[in-house]
């Protein structure tokens, strides 16, 4: 694995070693005052977010400190990003310093993998293998929030494979649907997406996934349901009539988690507005494994940095 | 310098001939000739001749953007891609919206003389979509021929009404980039699965077709002549197909691109990839293919859109839309319609010379290969295959999507009335000024 | 890793059949003594830990929990720590799928740790395994059992108990079978392709 742009580079097989190698750090981490492996001692990694995210930035920086890595941030605000630098630049100049690795968080769908397209026409000029971290680009992917999702989902449910996911609310602008879907369905699952048309995209029939507009039909079959966050700028993008009618039809109250089965689990990829897509005492209901999935985030995220940076460089 | 003898020509691949050129019309044609003495001679060793190549939609990029192209360098590449008249878009900087630009913009292409840059005026004033230009004012003085505010449509059905009508008593045509912005906020690619797998926001192919059927009723009732710019999707070609045989005086144009290329190309999220329209499904390449071959598009226009590196070797969202054409136009055109034999050479010179003369009103471009016709010629070699490197072009761009391709067909010279302009992959000096 | 010392299947290419260094009562022998060695030498001891490497290392560090059991002594605790994430070779190949880490209940703060590995060589498997041992407490004392020491040492570092003394040459493959990963108690050497 060179990079980390999309899970569609993941094999079943990749994506399970991945999550193996997450579970053998936290046994590895289990119960030591001391919570520091030396495995990236001397490789930088710089977390450069030209998007707010406190939840995964600090995720991100965690796992690479617990590895030893030298971990620094650069947040677009008051770097050079700020003063018009182009994202060309800043990748020349981030390689060129001798990054190992660079997380990123971008607006734009594709800005990982322009990073990593550039990161390797550069090596020969920069002298440095820069290996780039998708921490979120655009509506396209956030590929680290499936893997971290799909360890809690095993976790919980002790396997992914054969399990049915419900994903629901804003599909057509999230990205972290995308990572989900295409993840849990290489991974074995049976994904349903639940959300009026409007927030679907185009072409979503082509997804390894079912889609249904009926929330309270699938929440007896589902083994867990994703809960998406409803960004309050798509409110007045005529996308649903209103955020009342949103919370109605397609909100997890109580009554509706009562009709998940015993066994069934409530994810939430964070932040949460309460009230809105999910019930306040859902969210911290036994069912509900949000803190599960911060949790596992940090392993996850050392995992890949281990699988990216640990080895030889391919 | 227009006298000219080609030996051994074959004329829309037909029997080969050797043709005499006096001062830059063509006054023998027959087998046997001799060389005048004198005068230069180009063997065409029984390559196939074309008139000129007329391409109807270009951007120059001259004035305001010089870094991109000038026309000198979009000339070049006119010439070398075996194109005599060029239309150079009205999106510079100023926006060519008054007869100064326009009329700035034809000496800048007779100054160059490679090929005849013919301007387009803009519809509105600052390409804005609001309030006309002068577009009398441009016909009369400046001789411009056709209106478009391309890059934006005339999105507003009152303004594009009013267009058509006035345009009807200068007969003159209007060029519209048929895109209702409304449906395309934010557009970044082919609504579609590839878009939507990518993220990117989705340009229905509703926005484009909903505009040419709105226009083509405008253009129907105000008795106006319509010209569709790069048509990119299946069902526009519907439209278009009922409205000519409703009698509507409509043309419409295809790229290149939208012949041979689909949103395929876009999981690497290479900005040189990214047009408007966008690059659609497999299933749209076909319908363009097939309505070109059947007429119901009636020209291919090349939508020439240089852009230097600094607006293209960027984030996807960021990359300004448009790809090179005039180099690799007639390749492409070969390699989709006459490989699979759904054109032939007579063909190939109806899309990308005559009709496209004929729609801008070319008297002396797009004529027949004849006696006492003008030597606006293009000797082609179909068999050659290239490969397409984007830092090898005329262009001062690079932004080639067929980078490393290898297409056939090499454009072998090119003549502009009698004068060659171009000649084995290099451009013909004048050498009187 | 133990792993990589073994050899694929697919080394029969060599074309010389393994000579056999300890069959299936050899081997079950040779725990027994070391066993009743850990038993001597530990018996001053209150908090005897073993602590496998992993695969085989972990296997053994069992057995000999067991026989030390077995023949009278305190069972000891048993756990598992993979070094992978101390090594000082990771850039040299690509990143390897980690093992399990189980420290057992207790932990090993003042404890008398007996690493437990199948083969010793380079010294570098324990040197990284020591390091991850103190990363979960500070022993009282460490020492360590392996079942064959076949030299080429690269490190100050000597084994407490030992199986076998196998001289080998570089080239030359140690394959430690044991019942529970490989279905039968083995161990042979495997002339290489040669250096």
């Amino acid at each position: 694995m060179k990079h980390l742009l999309t899970v569609t580079d993941l094999d079943a097989a990749t994506a399970t070693a991945l999550l193996d190698t997450s579970d053998r750090l936290r046994q590895a981490l289990l119960g030591r005052e001391v919570r520091k492996l030396p495995t990236l001692r001397g490789r930088t990694v710089i977390t450069m977010f030209y998007e707010d995210s406190t939840r995964t930035r600090v995720s991100f920086e965690i796992a690479g400190k617990w590895m030893s890595a030298d971990t620094v941030n650069v947040s677009a605000k008051g770097s050079s990003v700020s003063k018009g630098e182009s994202l060309r630049d800043t990748s020349l100049t981030l390689s060129a310093m001798g990054a190992d690795c660079v997380i990123v968080r971008h607006p734009a769908s594709g800005a990982a993998h322009r990073l990593a397209a550039w990161a390797d026409k550069d090596r020969e000029s920069t002298g440095t293998h820069t290996s780039i971290v998708n921490a979120g680009d655009g509506t396209h992917e956030h590929p680290t929030q499936a893997l971290l999702d799909a360890a809690t989902l095993r976790d919980r449910l002790g396997s992914v494979a054969g399990r049915r996911i419900g994903i629901v609310g804003d599909v057509l602008h999230s990205r972290v649907a995308r990572s989900n879907v295409f993840l849990l369905a290489t991974l074995g699952a049976e994904v349903v997406l639940i959300a009026p048309p409007t927030l679907l995209p185009v072409g979503v029939a082509e997804w390894p996934c079912r889609v249904s507009h009926e929330i309270d039909a699938e929440l007896p079959g589902l083994d867990a349901v994703m809960m998406l966050r409803v960004q309050a700028e798509r409110m007045t993008g005529g996308f649903f009539p209103s955020s009342r009618e949103y919370a109605v039809a397609y909100g997890l109250s109580d009554a509706r988690a009562a009709m998940l089965p015993e066994h069934g689990v409530v994810l939430h990829p964070g932040p949460m507005v309460r009230g809105m897509e999910i019930a306040p005492s859902v969210a911290d209901s036994a069912r509900a494994a949000i803190l599960a999935q911060v949790r596992n985030g940090v392993h996850v995220r050392m995992a890949v940095l281990y699988h990216l940076l640990a080895g030889a460089p391919e | 310098m227009s006298d000219l003898f080609i030996r051994n020509a074959r004329p829309y691949d037909d029997d080969a001939v050797d043709l005499v050129v006096r001062d830059g019309v063509i006054t023998e044609i027959g087998s046997g000739l001799e060389a005048p003495d004198g005068v230069e001679t180009l063997d065409a060793e029984g390559r196939v001749l074309l008139p000129g190549l007329v391409d109807l939609h270009v951007h120059l990029r001259e004035p305001g953007g010089e870094e991109s192209e000038t026309v000198e360098t979009g000339s070049r590449a006119a010439a070398l891609g075996g194109f005599t008249a060029v239309f150079a878009m009205p999106n510079t900087a100023p926006v060519a919206d008054t007869d100064v630009v326009t009329a700035h913009v034809r000496r800048r292409g007779a100054e160059v003389g490679l090929v005849d840059v013919h301007p387009v005026g803009a519809v509105t004033v600052g390409l804005r979509g609001e309030k006309l230009a002068e577009l009398g004012t441009m016909a009369t003085t400046a001789g411009v021929r056709m209106f478009s505010d391309d890059g934006h449509c005339v999105n507003d059905p009152l303004v594009m009404r009013r267009a058509l009508e006035y345009a009807s008593a200068l007969d003159v045509v209007i060029a519209q980039h048929a895109e209702d912005h409304r449906l395309t906020q934010g557009a970044q690619a082919n609504e579609g699965v590839v878009a939507s797998r990518l993220g990117l926001a989705g340009w229905p192919a509703t926005a484009e077709e909903t505009i040419v059927a709105r226009d083509c009723a405008l253009a129907r009732e105000a008795g106006a002549r319509l010209h569709v710019c790069h048509v990119s999707s299946a069902r526009t070609v519907e439209v278009l197909r009922s409205a000519k045989a409703a009698g509507v005086t409509v043309s419409a144009e295809v790229t290149p691109h939208h012949l041979l290329l689909t949103d395929a190309a876009l999981t690497s999220y290479d900005p040189v990839n990214k047009v408007n329209p966008p690059l659609r499904t497999a299933a749209d390449t076909q319908a363009m293919r097939a309505a070109l071959a059947e007429g119901v598009i009636d020209v291919v226009a090349t939508d020439h859109a240089p852009h230097a590196a600094q607006y293209k070797d960027t984030e996807w969202q960021a990359a300004r839309p448009g790809m090179l054409g005039l180099q690799t136009a007639l390749s492409v055109v070969v390699h989709t319609m006459v490989e699979p034999g759904l054109l032939d050479w007579h063909g190939v010179a109806r899309v990308m010379s005559e009709r496209p003369a004929e729609i801008a009103g070319l008297p002396d471009q797009g004529r027949p290969i004849a006696v006492g016709e003008p030597a606006n010629l293009v000797l082609v070699d179909p068999e050659e295959p290239w490969t397409v490197r984007g830092a090898a072009l005329a262009s001062l761009s690079s932004n080639t999507p067929y980078e490393g391709m290898r297409l056939p067909a090499v454009v072998v010279a090119t003549v502009l009335r009698g004068r060659v302009t171009a000649r084995d992959g290099r451009v013909v000096e004048r050498t009187t000024a | 890793m133990a792993n990589d010392r073994r050899g694929d299947a697919g080394g029969e290419g060599s074309g010389l059949p393994d000579r056999e260094l300890l069959s299936a009562s050899d081997v079950t022998r040779t725990i027994a003594r070391i066993a009743h060695q850990i038993i001597e030498k530990t018996a001053d001891a209150e908090h005897v830990v073993l602590i496998g490497i992993p695969t085989r290392g972990t296997v053994l560090a069992r057995r000999l929990a067991a026989a030390v059991a077995e023949f009278g002594g305190r069972a000891p605790a048993v756990g598992t720590v993979d070094p992978t994430l101390y090594r000082d070779d990771l850039r040299r190949r690509p990143a390897r799928a980690l093992e399990d880490t189980q420290v057992p209940e207790g932990g090993v703060d003042d404890a008398l740790v007996v690493l437990v590995d199948d083969v010793l060589m380079s010294g570098r498997t324990v040197r990284a395994a020591l390091d991850a041992v103190s990363e979960h407490g500070r022993p009282r004392a460490v020492q360590l059992a392996v079942l064959v020491d076949r030299g080429h040492r690269e490190l100050p570092i000597r084994a407490d108990y030992v199986g076998k003394n196998v001289p080998t040459s570089r080239s030359e493959l140690i394959l430690v079978s044991l019942t529970e990963i490989d279905g039968e108690d083995r161990v042979a050497i495997r002339r290489g392709a040669g250096e």
